[in-house]
């Protein structure tokens, strides 16, 4: 990517009652990117700024500017909810990225054997990713209802003792977020990963194939190394689909059986829009926000590595 | 061509069904949960009991939907999901198409106009694209007050506009960047401005982004919940806030047939879309993996 130099193709225009016209096309780009900028450094990094010190203050049902430093954090660390809700992301957002991954891969790479209706198989794996959380949650809590849903349609099968009774265990119910969640976005990962393989070109396994690579092989050592870039972005967008799930917990779980499947997400909007807890919801916003960074600094570094090496 | 490599021993043959069982399988997973949704959201209440999930309505009935359009209850009022969907559309039009002129005019001016710092200003922007959105929620309700913009549509038009032109932005500056420099440059030795290449240049070839962006911001605004449960009220609700509402109530008897049937209008709007444009679809969910 170069970078073009405007000033050396504009034209010496001897017109001094040009220049003021020709002033005005020097700044409309930047005065029609002004208000974008403007509204994303106020909107974005000031509200962020904004979120930091009320984090720092002793808000409660409005904010507050009396400042406590830290205690805010730390009686975070102190909380059994918050420790249920991290641990409950740890779970849920492993689970959902492998996951997805594996099934998202298998998927790929079965569809990439010169399968016949190859186009209504892949649309039928990607649209969950078009329906709300909302509506998944909808759907799947009717379908884990253990009098209506599976569980009752399995027994009627003639198998009495079925049980698939997760929604209702505190244990268990986390993993009914997971599968959920599995099932709106694995077809995504397919998406991403067939596209990929698409991309690699045939001479590769041709040649892996001459050599007498069986076809398991030729994936495992050839193939999906070449798509380290497309697992990278995966991970990448899957990991944030997690961090931010709201939604499908309000719908599928309400955060319930008590709070065993609250999730960052729900602990910051209970705690700041329903409890009166400004100061401490703040400080959850935060660190969801530290660990997004977390995420996503190294990427983008590798990225910005792989442009300037590329 | 097949045949060339692999010729189909019955070993290779048990292998390609081995295949087509599997995805079979997998299309199943991935159907079950709309088919159920369709076949109860037409079956009369008395129809629903354990382990008739998959059986066909005996004698089906519109009546679930007629519900959840009109009369089901979501919280206090019961007068369904229809007023509810239309506040969706009143948002999600405008919200769309600001979104996608902003961000079509800011990936023009991030391309054909760079000038120094204009990379440094697209990853400042870039950012809203990541962070979670509970870092905003607090000083957004704080703001939309002052706007005197609290819980109308038009603040939750205004809060999905500012969170969207980072990724309406990333499209049109991906695909620009793309588009020869050279017409540009051409058109400015002529003397053409800056609205005037961008009209008769740049928009001419940017139907594919358009559409994908539109269908991106459509499906993002359209199925939000966190915005709308955050910033609207009883009135302004969208259809998502409402549905959730609607399912939660818990008064009288648990009418799981109206419940999906208000599932299914929730979703039409987005399902259409994607059977429509599912090539576009999926190009906007890659767009922010695949770089430009």
């Amino acid at each position: 990517m170069t970078i073009v130099s405007h000033a050396q193709e504009r034209p010496v225009r001897p017109a001094a009652r040009r220049n003021a016209a020709a002033h005005l096309q020097d700044w409309l780009p930047r005065l029609v990117l002004a208000p974008s900028v403007a509204i994303t450094l106020f909107f974005v990094y000031g509200f962020m700024l904004w979120t930091f010190v009320l984090s720092l203050t002793s808000s409660r049902m409005l904010p507050s500017y009396d400042f406590v430093g830290f205690a805010q954090y730390a009686r975070l660390m102190a909380n059994d909810r918050w420790w249920v809700a991290s641990t409950n992301l740890v779970i849920f957002g492993g689970l959902f990225v492998a996951i997805c991954l594996g099934i998202g891969v298998m998927l790929a790479i079965l569809l990439d054997q010169r399968i016949r209706q190859e186009g209504a198989l892949r649309t039928l794996y990607l649209y969950p990713m078009a329906l709300s959380f909302i509506v998944t949650g909808v759907v799947w809590k009717w379908l884990l209802n253990p009098g209506l849903g599976i569980q009752a349609m399995v027994r009627s099968w003639g198998f009495e003792s079925f049980t698939f009774n997760w929604i209702v265990d505190p244990d268990m119910a986390i993993y009914t977020l997971v599968l959920a969640a599995v099932w709106q976005a694995s077809g995504f990962v397919m998406a991403l990963f067939l596209a990929g393989l698409r991309g690699i070109d045939d001479s590769i396994i041709k040649a892996a194939q001459l050599d007498g690579a069986s076809l398991p092989r030729t994936y495992l050592r050839v193939i999906l190394p070449c798509l380290r870039p497309v697992m990278f972005s995966a991970v990448m967008i899957l990991s944030h689909i997690a961090i931010k799930s709201f939604d499908l917990v309000v719908a599928l779980t309400g955060g319930g059986p008590g709070y065993a499947t609250d999730l960052p997400a729900t602990f910051m909007y209970a705690h700041a829009f329903t409890r009166a807890q400004i100061g401490l919801g703040s400080a959850s916003a935060m660190l969801m926000l530290g660990g997004v960074l977390a995420i996503l600094i190294p990427y983008l570094y590798s990225e910005l590595r792989s442009r300037k090496h590329g | 061509m097949d045949n060339v490599i692999r010729r189909r021993t019955p070993a290779a043959r048990l292998g390609r069904i081995a295949v087509y069982a599997v995805l079979l399988l997998a299309a199943l997973f991935y159907l079950l949960p709309l088919v159920v949704m369709l076949i109860t959201s037409f079956k009369p209440l008395h129809e629903i009991s354990p382990g008739t999930l998959l059986s066909l309505p005996q004698s089906p009935t519109v009546e679930p939907w007629v519900k959840a359009w009109g009369e089901a209850c979501t919280g206090m009022r019961c007068e369904g999901i229809g007023g509810y969907f239309f506040n969706s559309i009143a948002i999600v039009v405008p919200a769309v198409l600001i979104s996608t002129v902003i961000g079509a005019l800011n990936g023009y001016a991030l391309t054909k106009w760079r000038f120094k710092g204009s990379e440094l200003l697209f990853a400042l922007m870039l950012f809203g694209c990541f962070i979670p959105f509970q870092v905003v929620l607090l000083p957004m309700a704080q703001t939309l007050g002052w706007l005197g913009l609290s819980s109308s549509r038009a603040g939750l038009i205004l809060v999905h506009v500012i969170f969207g032109i980072a990724f309406t932005t990333l499209f049109f500056r991906n695909f620009y960047v793309a588009v020869p420099t050279e017409l540009v440059s051409a058109a400015k030795l002529d003397g053409a401005g800056f609205f005037r290449i961008f009209w008769r240049i740049l928009l001419p070839v940017s139907a594919p982004i358009i559409v994908v962006s539109v269908i991106w911001q459509f499906t993002q605004i359209w199925n939000d919940f966190l915005f709308g449960v955050a910033f609207s009220a009883h009135n302004t609700q969208p259809v998502t806030v409402a549905l959730n509402n609607l399912v939660n109530t818990s008064t009288g008897t648990r009418d799981y047939n109206v419940d999906m049937a208000a599932a299914m209008i929730a979703a039409l709007p987005t399902l259409l879309v994607y059977v429509l444009a599912g090539k576009y679809f999926v190009r906007g969910l890659t767009a922010g993996s695949v770089k430009g």
